[in-house]
C-alpha cells in the first residue's frame, strides 16, 4: 500500500505507541525514516 | 506475618505563580516567541484565593470527595467553592510568600539570596506556619543590596527570583561549568526539597509520629538531584528526611518515571513486611519544570493557566494495625518487559492478571485510582481526559470478560471511577492522589477495596521503547471482622 512512501510515525503513550504504528506502516510498504512515541502529560 | 498497612497520607499544593516562568514549557516558549509572551502569561495567573477555591484543589487535600466533582459545574474554575480552607484533612494549600521562606529554610549553599526588604517578609509570612517550629528562620532574614542581586543575574549565571512582578532576589548556580549544577537545576532540585519536606511535615504530624521513629524514606520525586560526575545521583530521601528530623532514618530515591510512586510504596511494604524496617516514608516533593506545560493551550481558549501549583504526596507505611486497610503484597501488579506496550497490554498487566491471582472480577474491585491529572488542564491542549481514557479502558476489559456489557461501560466509568483532580505534575497523579479518599472511604465501610494504578513513560528517556507502570490494591482489614 505504501511502496516507495516515506513515512514518520509519531505514537502516543495513551494511545498507540509508534513502534506498533511504524510496524504496521513497515508491513504496509513504507520506509519509516522516524518513529517516536510521546507523553503529553 | 500480614500485609502491610499505609497509615497516614498527606498532600500538599504550593501555588507559585511567579516561578511558572521557569517551567520548561513557558521557559523555552518566551525565548523563542517573536511577540512578548511573558506579561500574556501574567495575564492569566491565578490570585492565591482563587487556587485555594478551586473545586480539584480542595479534593486534593481532603476538604471534598473526588465524586463530588461530578455535580460542580464546569469549567472548575469558573466555579469556584466559597468558604474554602487552604487546609484540609490530608494537608494545605500554601501561598507563595510562605514557601520562599521554605525554600531558603532547604538552602544548605547559600544558593538563594533575597534582598534585604524581602527576607524579613518571607520570614514573616512563614511564622504563623505551625509545621514550621522550631527551624531557624532568622536564616531567611539575612537580605543583600539589590545591586550585588543585579550583578549576580547580569554577569554570573543566577537567575532572578520574583514575588509579585517584583524581583526579591536570585538564585546561584554552583558551578559555571558543571550542567548538573546550573541555576535552573539546582533551582528544580531544591522546589522538590523544600515541597517534600512540607508534605513529610504534615505527614509525620497527621500520623502523630515522631521524625526519629522513622527508619526509612524512599523519595520518589521527580528531579536529578548530582553533579556533572553522576547526573541523577539521587538520595532527595535523605535531604528532605534531614529537614525534618528524622535523625534515625536513611534512605535512597526511586526512579520510574511517572510510577514512581506506585514502585516506591510496593518497596516500602516489602521493607516493612519482610522486618528489614518499621516505618518507612514514601515522599514525592513537586515539580518545577511541569509549572506551565500546558500553557498554550488554556492562553489559546482564554483560561486561566491552571498548572501554578507545585503538588507534593507522602506515606507512611507501616506494620498491620488492624484498623487501616491493608496493601494485599499479593495484588502487587506489573509490567514485564516482555509485556508489549499497547494500552490492551499494559493494563491486563496491570489489572487483569492481579485480579486473576486473587480470584477477584474487574467489578469486585470498588474504585480504581488511575492516573488522577485533572481534565481541566489537558484537555484544552487537546491532551485528553487520561483518567476517563483509563477508566474506559479497564470497562472494556470487563465487557471482554462479559462481566458487563458494552452499554454499560458509562455507568462502569461513574461508579468505579471518578473525575481527575490532580495537577499535572507528573509522579502526583499516579493514581496515589486517591489513596487517602479510599483509605478513609474504607475505614467508614463505604468501600471494601480500591486498585491503584500507574504507568510510566520509559521511552521519554531514549533508552528503551518500553512503558511501564506498576499496581497494587488496598482492602478492608481483615481483623475488623
Amino acid at each position: 500500500m505504501f511502496e516507495g512512501k516515506k513515512a514518520i510515525v509519531l505514537g502516543e503513550r495513551d494511545g498507540v505507541p509508534g513502534p506498533a504504528i511504524a510496524a504496521c506502516m513497515k508491513a504496509a510498504g513504507a520506509e519509516v525514516i522516524f518513529a517516536v512515541t510521546e507523553c503529553f502529560v | 506475618m500480614s500485609d502491610p498497612i499505609i497509615s497516614t497520607c498527606a498532600y500538599v499544593l504550593i501555588h507559585v505563580p511567579s516561578f511558572v516562568r521557569y517551567g520548561s514549557k513557558p521557559t523555552r516558549e518566551i525565548a523563542a516567541s517573536l511577540e512578548p509572551l511573558l506579561p500574556v502569561i501574567e495575564e492569566h495567573l491565578r490570585t492565591f484565593e482563587e487556587v485555594v477555591a478551586y473545586p480539584p484543589n480542595q479534593v486534593f487535600i481532603g476538604n471534598l470527595h473526588p465524586d463530588r466533582l461530578n455535580d460542580i459545574g464546569q469549567p472548575w474554575y469558573g466555579h469556584l467553592l466559597k468558604g474554602a480552607l487552604r487546609h484540609g484533612a490530608y494537608g494545605e494549600i500554601m501561598p507563595e510568600e510562605e514557601f520562599y521562606g521554605l525554600l531558603k529554610l532547604a538552602d544548605d549553599f547559600d544558593l538563594i539570596w533575597f534582598d534585604k526588604e524581602s527576607g524579613p517578609f518571607f520570614r514573616q509570612a512563614l511564622e504563623g506556619n505551625p509545621f514550621l517550629k522550631g527551624m531557624d528562620l532568622e536564616k531567611i532574614d539575612r537580605g543583600v543590596e539589590k545591586e550585588r542581586i543585579e550583578e549576580k543575574v547580569a554577569g554570573h549565571g543566577s537567575l532572578p527570583l520574583y514575588h509579585r512582578g517584583r524581583v526579591v532576589g536570585c538564585f546561584h548556580r554552583h558551578h559555571d561549568q558543571d550542567e548538573s549544577l546550573q541555576a535552573q537545576v539546582l533551582m528544580e532540585n531544591l522546589m522538590a526539597k523544600a515541597s517534600g519536606a512540607l508534605v513529610l511535615k504534615h505527614l509525620l504530624k497527621s500520623a502523630d509520629t515522631a521524625p526519629e521513629e522513622v527508619d526509612f524514606l524512599l523519595s520518589c520525586s521527580e528531579e536529578a538531584v548530582g553533579d556533572r560526575y553522576n547526573r541523577g545521583g539521587g538520595s532527595l530521601s535523605k535531604a528532605i528526611g534531614e529537614m525534618c528530623g528524622c535523625v534515625n532514618a536513611t534512605g535512597c530515591d526511586i526512579k520510574a518515571f511517572c510510577a514512581a510512586p506506585i514502585y516506591a510504596i510496593v518497596n516500602a511494604a516489602g521493607l516493612v513486611k519482610s522486618g528489614v524496617f518499621k516505618k518507612v516514608c514514601v515522599v514525592g516533593g513537586g515539580c518545577l519544570a511541569k509549572l506551565g506545560m500546558k500553557f498554550k493551550g488554556h492562553l489559546t481558549n482564554d483560561m486561566p493557566i491552571l498548572e501554578d501549583v507545585l503538588g507534593a504526596i507522602a506515606f507512611l507505611v507501616s506494620k498491620d494495625d488492624g484498623v487501616n486497610p491493608i496493601i494485599r503484597l499479593d495484588s502487587v501488579g506489573k509490567h514485564d518487559i516482555g509485556s508489549g506496550s499497547s494500552q490492551q497490554n499494559i493494563m491486563e498487566s496491570l489489572v487483569l492478571k492481579p485480579l486473576d491471582r486473587m480470584g477477584k472480577k474487574v467489578t469486585e474491585v470498588d474504585k480504581y485510582g488511575t492516573e488522577m491529572h485533572n481534565p481541566e488542564v489537558t484537555v484544552p491542549s487537546g491532551s485528553g481526559n487520561v483518567p476517563l481514557n483509563n477508566y474506559r479502558m479497564i470497562g472494556a476489559l470487563a465487557v471482554l470478560r462479559k462481566e458487563i456489557d458494552r452499554s454499560e461501560i458509562n455507568r462502569f466509568v461513574t461508579e468505579h471511577g471518578m473525575p481527575g483532580f490532580s495537577p499535572t505534575q507528573g509522579h502526583v497523579p499516579a493514581a496515589v492522589p486517591f489513596l487517602g479518599h479510599a483509605i478513609d472511604a474504607i475505614k467508614r465501610g463505604e468501600m471494601s477495596n480500591a486498585m491503584f494504578v500507574s504507568k510510566g513513560s520509559l521511552f521519554l528517556g531514549r533508552m528503551s521503547q518500553l512503558s511501564d507502570g506498576m499496581s497494587f490494591l488496598i482492602e478492608e482489614n481483615p481483623q475488623k471482622h
